[in-house]
């Protein structure tokens, strides 16, 4: 990886953080309404993944903290915070919300809040691809947590039986909601529940934005060649609560304290600046310069837009006017 | 015009669809190599192979899970659960992404996949294989409901439903697979919304879908032979959306109606469509509405318990009868 590209991911990192908490302050504001679940400190899973992917080319599809991989995708942020906002500017009109970000011409299709619900929608993704005879593959980010959904064995399973080209991605933080994973969770190292389906795993720092990239291109590399699905685990934390309800009073602060060292923005950034490619000043302006767009782009659209009209409560209940439902044109 | 049976309806309908569309496909339990339990995709595995004729393992959630993500990419699915009991196991993808997925991407995405699925009492296969299931699914909106009671609608339906872009759930009958009925020879589609005069009539009006037209009709014919009494048989084919106008025509001409099903009373086909009345025309009415429903209970499997446990069409003629003060 050349220091143009680190240094546009810190750039593209340091953006979802901003992102992610000036979500936190519009939340407190009550700006944005429902379930929020922020993505801080996960951010080199997405990052690392999608880069190692063809974004617009892939399909991807994630949970309910799903802001940034939409926005990695190609999501418009502005668009991405306006559904936020509920405004009809936003990427489902301000009808999906924080935890269906939608934006199918980018093809990132969705967020889901059901956990383990998105298993086997991207094997479905998956089939459809090898049906079509494409090189896209189908790419599924979720957390441990959904693992102990039947959704996970079925969908591996199935996966592996018909060879779809689906990669699995865990995003590992070690907490179902607020349940830590050894006290849920039998294995607590994901990627061996997984060789059950003989299908090749691995788990990886999440952390280090390079060492994704790398075990995701092999990932990557695996599933479009067409040898079939693979699982990649990352090893992360999330700096928030499960959601903004969360008080996070679970975890024991030298846990937080720990993660906090290995914060994948800050490690890339000292990297560059070791490196010699990044001054501390370079990153604080490039800081200002994100706040700045953040304020006077994507918040200033999200606020000025309209709501949506009451016209459109029940226009996307059932697909409008499709022929079929009175037995076709004849 | 042919007779065939309501499998050979099924089948047929697969089979056209399959040959002209190659995204068309089918998947469930047994249905390629097996032949499908009710034989409904019979032959269809030699004809276009495993890539479209999907034997998937017993996995209700996730199959139906695969068939809709596969959905938003052009497939259409046409996804048989075996029995409506194992729906219960798909009812989180059936209910929060296919029903759903269009209204929450604001429109972006849409879910075209027909779950055809057999409910009703059978023969003796006890509390877990005789659920009737289609007062669950016509209560989720973003999601037709379809319930044939012949094979000229069991045709007709799939045909529609395949194309339709909605997800569309099509409610069959364990005991009506082998029922003959004439079919058009040249292709025909149904529509997925309204109903049909099964037989007309101006004394009341008996409401059924599915297996309870039969007992409808059945009624009709004794209450007309031994009582004088001319009754109207409505079938419903279509529970998701109801035919409000249909069934508000019906009752302003008798002034009289009795909604027939094989489900359990509460929150069922009766209660929404007696709302639907009392919506609609009220005023038209010479006589409260009444429904002829199942027992409320799970059902037994020792066979004089099980028949008593659902209406059949003496149930209705006596309903009838009380509903007259005869």
């Amino acid at each position: 990886m050349d220091s143009e590209v680190k240094k546009r991911l810190l750039h593209e990192m340091l953006f979802a953080r901003r992102f992610e908490e000036r979500c936190y302050e519009a939340y407190v504001e009550r700006k944005i309404g429902g379930f929020l679940h922020l993505y801080s400190g996960e951010e080199a899973c997405a990052y690392g993944v999608l880069e190692a992917a063809k974004v617009g080319h892939d399909y991807v599809m994630t949970s309910y903290r799903d802001h940034i991989h939409a926005i990695k995708c190609g999501v418009d942020p502005k668009v991405v915070m306006a559904e936020l906002y509920a405004k009809v500017t936003g990427c489902c009109k301000g009808l999906g919300g924080s935890m269906h970000i939608f934006g199918v011409e980018q093809r990132f299709m969705g967020g889901y809040a059901l956990v383990g619900g998105p298993f086997p929608l991207a094997a479905g993704i998956a089939k459809a691809i090898k049906m079509k005879g494409g090189d896209e593959i189908s790419i599924c980010f979720l957390g441990d947590a959904a693992n102990n959904q039947g959704t996970f064995h079925e969908s591996l399973n199935m996966a592996k039986v018909w060879g779809l080209p689906v990669l699995y991605i865990c995003e590992n933080n070690l907490y179902g909601i607020g349940t830590r994973i050894d006290r849920s969770t039998a294995v607590v190292d994901q990627y061996k529940r997984v060789s059950g389906y003989n299908i090749p795993s691995e788990q990886v720092d999440g952390q280090d934005i390079e060492v994704v990239y790398a075990a995701a291109q092999k990932a990557i590399e695996h599933v479009r060649s067409g040898k079939g699905p693979y699982f990649l685990e990352l090893m992360t934390y999330r700096y928030r609560g499960h959601s903004m309800s969360d008080s996070n009073a679970y975890r024991p602060k030298e846990e937080e304290r720990m993660w906090s060292k290995r914060d994948p923005i800050i490690m890339l950034r000292d990297r560059l600046i070791d490196a010699g490619e990044l001054t501390l000043d370079d990153y604080k302006n490039m800081d200002t310069r994100i706040l700045e767009s953040i304020e006077d782009e994507v918040i200033k659209f999200a606020e000025e837009s309209p709501e949506p009209p009451l016209e459109m409560l029940e226009k996307y209940t059932l697909v409008e006017n499709d022929p079929w439902v009175n037995g076709g044109s004849k | 015009m042919s007779e065939i049976m309501f499998w050979e309806a099924i089948r047929r309908a697969h089979d056209e669809e399959m040959s002209r569309d190659p995204m068309v496909i089918c998947m469930g339990e047994d249905i390629g190599v097996a032949g499908g339990t009710y034989k409904a995709t019979n032959g269809l595995y030699d004809k276009y192979g495993p890539e479209r004729v999907i034997d998937t393992p017993i996995s209700e959630n996730g199959y139906t899970g695969l068939g809709i993500g596969a959905s938003y990419l052009g497939v259409r699915p046409i996804i048989e659960i075996m029995s409506v009991n194992f729906a219960w196991l798909a009812m989180d993808q059936i209910f929060n992404t296919a029903a759903k997925v269009h209204y929450m991407s604001g429109g972006q995405l849409k879910a075209p996949v027909v779950v055809r699925s057999p409910g009703g009492t059978a023969h003796q296969l006890g509390a877990q294989h005789s659920a009737r299931m289609e007062k669950v699914f016509m209560g989720i909106a973003g999601l037709r409901v379809v319930t044939p009671s012949n094979p000229r609608q069991a045709y007709g339906l799939l045909k529609s439903a395949i194309r339709c872009d909605d997800p569309v759930f099509i409610n069959e009958h364990e005991l009506m697979y082998n029922m003959k009925g004439e079919v058009a020879d040249e292709e025909f589609f149904l529509p997925l919304v309204g109903s049909e005069v099964a037989r007309p009539g101006k004394d009341v009006t008996l409401f059924g879908y599915n297996i309870s037209v039969h007992w409808c009709l059945q009624a009709a014919d004794i209450l007309a032979k031994q009582h004088g009494i001319d009754a109207e048989v409505i079938d419903l084919y279509a529970l998701s959306p109801l035919d409000r106008q249909g069934i508000a025509a019906s009752v302003s001409k008798t002034h009289r109606a009795l909604i027939v099903e094989e489900a359990e009373p509460a929150v069922g086909v009766g209660s929404e469509i007696m709302a639907v009345i009392n919506e609609e025309c009220f005023y038209e009415l010479d006589a409260p509405p009444v429904r002829v429903s199942a027992v409320n209970v799970p059902i037994p499997y020792n066979h004089t318990l099980e028949k008593a446990a659902i209406p059949d069409a003496k149930d209705v003629v006596k309903a009838v009868l009380k509903m007259f003060g005869k």
